[in-house]
This record gives structure tokens, sequence and C-alpha cells, in this order.
């Protein structure tokens, strides 16, 4: 594992406790992520690829294992520390678009950098220009109520896009919407990937939606099954 | 960071607004302790101003001497039995005392007077020119009489305004008529403005004043010339009472020839004794207001928190959407905290706009005096933030502590 990693996992392993039972989430993961790689984890429910995306998303820590991210051990990081590394790194996106109801689009867009201590001025115009980015220029004054789906989860990835982090997670992104939204804000994953090589990785459990990534890894009980990048769309290495 | 702030209380805000149900009821317990603060102190104030303008129309750093009780083989007479202070006394201790300003002395009885077909008996007092003065007494029409008229021991008459409202009929003028006081017949001439109960609850209007000489040689009579029933002192100051109290005793046990084994054959009294009682009363009732205030605002304290809890439940999945995309602990604390001083303070507002009103609402309806306190105000509403504050640490440092997977998994 060179500094170039973007994601460096060594033996990560997550025990949870429920009631008097140990249930061991994670077992084991070795995994090594480059920057401006798209990768989709798969693996049925309970797999622990939600886990794995939690701790990558330092939104949870490890029980043992190291986790290495832009070349920085952060298994064990303070709650505050994790949350400027997701403040200033990170970008997510959920299944359930997660937006911050009775909130005008542009201002769900500007929290990160909100909490990040910008100026109002520039939080609007970095926020403009993310809405502008997923095609929603003219939707930046509606509350999520008056959203499709769609649009609601495209206003979720200008959010996550907004603070330019190195790192997108998508936690079934695709899970609550039609097919043809499903395209779209798929269409805008790759685009994202390709043009501004932004490293995405995308949790789901269908495979049409893995196929738009370059890297599928396929997880159960807790352990990477198999990892393999598809012939012809290639990695993009720097 | 300054934006930080503008924007958290404007979330706040705008949060509050859309539960304005919610938020206005959990105000309502702020608003009425604030809002009885206000407005109990307004009426303790305006009781206090009333006391002491009723203390301060007695006269000013006023000294009252009475002459001492008669003590005949142990028994012991009531104060002013005996005659013991004359009008020697009172030029000896304005020679003697040199923080007294003014002195005066007076002798009293109660009289018959006519005028026309009417009589009545009053108070009537012969009076040294200086016990006008000492007194604050000020004249509606007319004037005092002179010392000059005072050594030729003049027949000229003051009259109280309640003596004047019995004698004549409404809207003449009794400067220059004549009365007569114990068949004596007296020019009266001036009319004294009114200056209603005294603290004790006497009418200090009822009374006739007559220049000391000639009350006591023509009206009154005297055991002995030159004795009189009290004397008045002033002071140019109200700190200055207590070492003048303490140099008229010395003086006039001086001049009285006390042994330092006699006790005083004269008391002292001044006005600072009678106002302490009534500022007793007044401190006791500000008390009771304050700590009715308390509960209510501990109450409406309660109630804040309550409702930030419940607020902090609904939003469990918005706190771990913030958290997700940056929001550290203290973020999280300052949002719920802005909340709960936002709700304080804007029923502390309410409050003191509901006070104000009731303040003036009692002094329409009931005739009660008040006076709007601009630090009651102010301590009133800082207090309500404070609550906000305190009360809020709780939900807020609850909302802070979660953790983000579970807030963000929360149905």
């Amino acid at each position: 594992m060179t500094m170039s990693h973007l994601i460096a996992c060594n033996n990560l392993s997550k025990t949870y406790r429920l009631g008097d039972i140990d249930v061991e989430a994670l077992r084991g993961i070795n995994l090594a992520i480059q920057p401006g790689e798209f990768i989709a984890i798969m693996g049925s429910s309970g797999s622990g690829k939600s886990t794995l995306m939690n701790i990558l998303g330092c939104l949870d820590v490890p029980t043992a294992g190291s986790y290495c991210l832009n070349g920085r051990d952060i298994a064990h990081a303070e709650p505050d520390e994790l949350a400027e590394i997701r403040s200033r790194t990170i970008g997510f996106v959920f299944q359930n678009f997660s937006l911050i109801p009775k909130t005008s689009a542009l201002e769900n867009v500007q929290l990160p950098l909100f909490y990040q201590g910008l100026s109002l001025r520039e939080q609007r115009s970095r926020a403009q220009s993310a809405l502008a980015r997923v095609g929603l220029a003219n939707r930046e004054h509606h509350y999520p109520t008056q959203l499709s789906g769609g649009q609601q989860q495209r206003v979720a990835i200008a959010r996550a896009l907004v603070s330019a982090p190195s790192l997108l997670l998508a936690d079934e992104p695709t899970g609550n919407l039609d097919t043809q939204s499903s395209q779209e804000i798929m269409d805008i994953f790759q685009s994202l990937n390709h043009t501004d090589g932004l490293t995405i990785l995308v949790v789901t459990h269908e495979i049409d939606i893995a196929a738009y990534a370059s890297r599928q890894i396929q997880m159960r009980d807790g352990c990477i099954l198999s990892d393999q990048t598809s012939i012809g769309m290639g990695m993009r290495v720097s | 960071m300054g934006s930080f702030f503008v924007l958290t209380v404007f979330t706040a805000f705008r949060f509050l607004n859309r539960n304005r149900l919610r938020s206005g009821l959990t105000t309502v317990g702020i608003i009425i302790g604030v809002g009885s603060v206000i407005a109990m102190v307004s009426i303790g104030e305006g009781a206090k101003f009333a006391i002491q303008a009723q203390v301060a129309s007695m006269g000013t750093n006023m000294i009252l001497i009475l002459p001492g009780a008669t003590s005949v083989g142990g028994v012991r007479g009531g104060s002013g039995g005996a005659v013991t202070l004359t009008v020697n006394d009172a030029l000896d201790l304005q020679k003697k005392v040199p923080t007294l300003h003014e002195t005066g002395w007076a002798k009293r009885d109660v009289m018959q007077i006519v005028y026309g077909n009417q009589n009545v008996n009053v108070p009537v007092n012969g009076i040294s020119p200086t016990y006008l003065t000492i007194r604050d007494w000020s004249f509606t029409s007319g004037g005092p009489f002179t010392e000059g008229e005072m050594e030729t021991t003049s027949r000229v008459a003051l009259l109280g305004q309640t003596v004047v409202d019995n004698l004549f009929v409404p809207g003449e003028d009794p400067v220059g008529k004549m009365i007569r006081i114990r068949n004596v017949p007296f020019r009266i001439i001036g009319v004294l403005a009114p200056k209603g109960q005294s603290p004790t609850g006497n009418d200090q209007d009822d009374i006739i004043f007559i220049p000391f000489t000639t009350a006591e040689r023509r009206v009154l009579g005297t055991q002995f010339l030159g004795s009189v029933g009290a004397l008045f002192a002033s002071t140019e100051r109200p700190e200055d009472l207590p070492a003048a109290v303490e140099d008229i005793q010395r003086v006039l046990r001086d001049r009285h020839r006390l042994q330092p084994d006699q006790p005083d054959d004269f008391t002292i009294r001044t006005q600072v004794d009678i106002g302490k009682v009534q500022e007793g009363t007044g401190e006791t009732l500000t008390i009771m207001m304050f700590s009715v205030a308390s509960i209510s605002l501990l109450v409406g304290g309660i109630g804040i928190m309550n409702i930030l809890l419940v607020s902090v439940t609904e939003r469990t999945r918005e706190i771990g959407i913030r958290m997700a995309v940056g929001a550290k602990r203290r973020h999280i604390l300052i949002q719920f905290l802005a909340e709960a001083m936002t709700l304080s303070m804007v029923g502390g507002l309410l409050g003191v706009g509901f006070g104000i009103l009731g303040a003036q609402a009692t002094t329409i309806v009931a005739g009660w005096p008040t006076i709007i306190s601009f630090e009651a105000i102010m301590v009133a509403f800082l207090f309500s933030a404070a609550v906000g504050l305190i009360f809020g640490i709780y939900p807020a440092n609850k909302a802070a502590r979660l953790n983000p997977i579970d807030a963000l998994r929360y149905e």
C-alpha cells in the first residue's frame, strides 16, 4: 500500500453487540481504492456492505484494523475529527434522499459549506453552481416536497458535491427511484467520474446499477467475496 | 464564525415560526413570568413613590422635638405631658448646631372657628414663620405672615384647604375675610396648598396657622411665655440628620441641666423613622412578587425543555443528516440552544409588553400609581434569556451526543 491510495483498509473488522450476542458485521476487510475509481459494492442485506460504507464514510469507527484515508490513519479518530473529515473530504448520497424538510433546495446544498463557516455569499454561489451541475438551476427555491424523487436525489448529489470532496459515497442511491430517474442519477455519477475524476463508491444490490461502475466488489457475511474490474470500462489511475 | 451565528439564529426563528402554535404555547410560561415581574415591580415602585411623596409632604429632612413625659414618683405620663421646651431652646439650637438649616416652634389647641353663620372645630397652631418652610407648606392664595406681624402679635391667620372647604362656599376667596377664633377676630391672609393625608392617616389640611406670639398672648394662653408644644428643625441634606439629632440631644440636655443618670426630658423624631416602616412593607411585597415570578419562569423553563426534547426526537434524522454533511457536536449544540433561547427571549419580549400593558391597566382600572422600571425590564429580559440557556442545555446536549449512524437510521 502506497501513499497514492485514496483508501487503504487493512484487516478491518466491526463487531456490534445486540443484546447478549456479538454480531460480526465485518471480518477482516482488506481494500485499496485509487483516486478516480468508480466502484460498486454489492451484496445481499446483512452482508456488511452498509457497515463498510459507514466506516469508509467516517460515520463509524472500526472495532479492529486500520483505515487510512488520504494516507492518514483515522481508525481511532474522535467524533469531531471525523466530522471535520466528512465536511471536507466526503460527500454522501442516501437511499431516502435525506434532505432537510421544509428547507429549499439551495439551502440544503449550502449546508456543508455552512458548517465549514464560509460566508453566506460564497455558500450561495457554490451551491448554485452545484445545483446547475446536476441540472436543477431552476429549482433553487423549491422545497423537497415540491420536487420529484429523481430531483430530490439530484439535490442530494449537489449537496455531496458542493464541498468538492475527494470521495463520493452513495448508499442505494436509486433504491427509491423508477428506472428512468435511476438512469439519470447513474448518468450523473458516471459523468462526475469521467469528467471530474471524482472517486465514487456506490452500494447497491442491483446488477444493472453496479454495471455503471468500473469495479465491482461482492460481499457476503462481512467478507469480500469477489473484486473485479470491468473489461473495457478502464480504470483511471492517476 | 459570525455568519454561522447569524444563520443559526435565523434558522431557529424559521423553525419556531413553522411550529407557531407549539412555540406560542411554550412561551406562555415565560410571558407570564416576565409579564408579572414587570407589572408587579411597576405597581411596587408606584406604591413606594406614593409613600415617599407622602413622607415628603411632612417636610423633608424634618426633625421633630417633643417635650418629654412628666415623671412624678415613678409614674410616667404621656409624651408631651410636660412643658419642657421653649422658644429659647430653639434659638439656642440654631446657634449651636451647625448642621441645622432652620428651626421653628409651634403650640396647638383645638378651637372653635366662626365665619358668618358657619363654625368648625379645628386645631389652631401658633407657629414661628420658619415652621412653614420646614414643613414645606406652600400657598394657593395669599402668603405667609412676616416677622413683623409675629412681633406685633398681629391677628392674621392661614387656613388649610379642609377648613376653607368647610367654612366658605366654593369659589369664594377667603383671603381678606375675617374669621373669629375663640371670639377673637382674625384676618385671613393666606390659603395653604393641600397636602392630603399624613402617613399616619391624619388630614393635614384640617388646620389653621396663626403667629406664635399671637397664639400664646391672645388665644391659647400659656403657662409661661415662650413655652412651646413642639420644636421643629430641618437640615440641608438628609445625610446630616443623624449627626443633627445627636447634637440636638447634647445641646438640649446641657440647657436643661440634666445629670448623666437622668433620662431625656424630650423626644426627637425624624422622617427617616416613619419612612422605614413603610418601605419595609414594600420590601415584603417585592419578595413575594419575585417568588411568584421565579416560579412561573421555572415552569416556563421546564416547558421549553420539554418541547425541545420532543423536537430533538422528532428531528433525529435531520440531526443525523447535519452530522453526515459535517456538523460538529458544537454546531448541533448551538443550534438547539439558539432555539431554546429564541423561544425564551421572544417570550421575554412579549412578557415585557404584557407587563407594561398590565401595569397601565392597573392604573386605569384600580387607580393605583405605577412606575415602569427600566431596570426591572432589563433584569426580567436577561432572566428569560438565562432560563432558555439553562433549560436548553440538556436537550441540546442530548442532540449533540447522538451517534450519526443511529440518527440517520432513526425512523
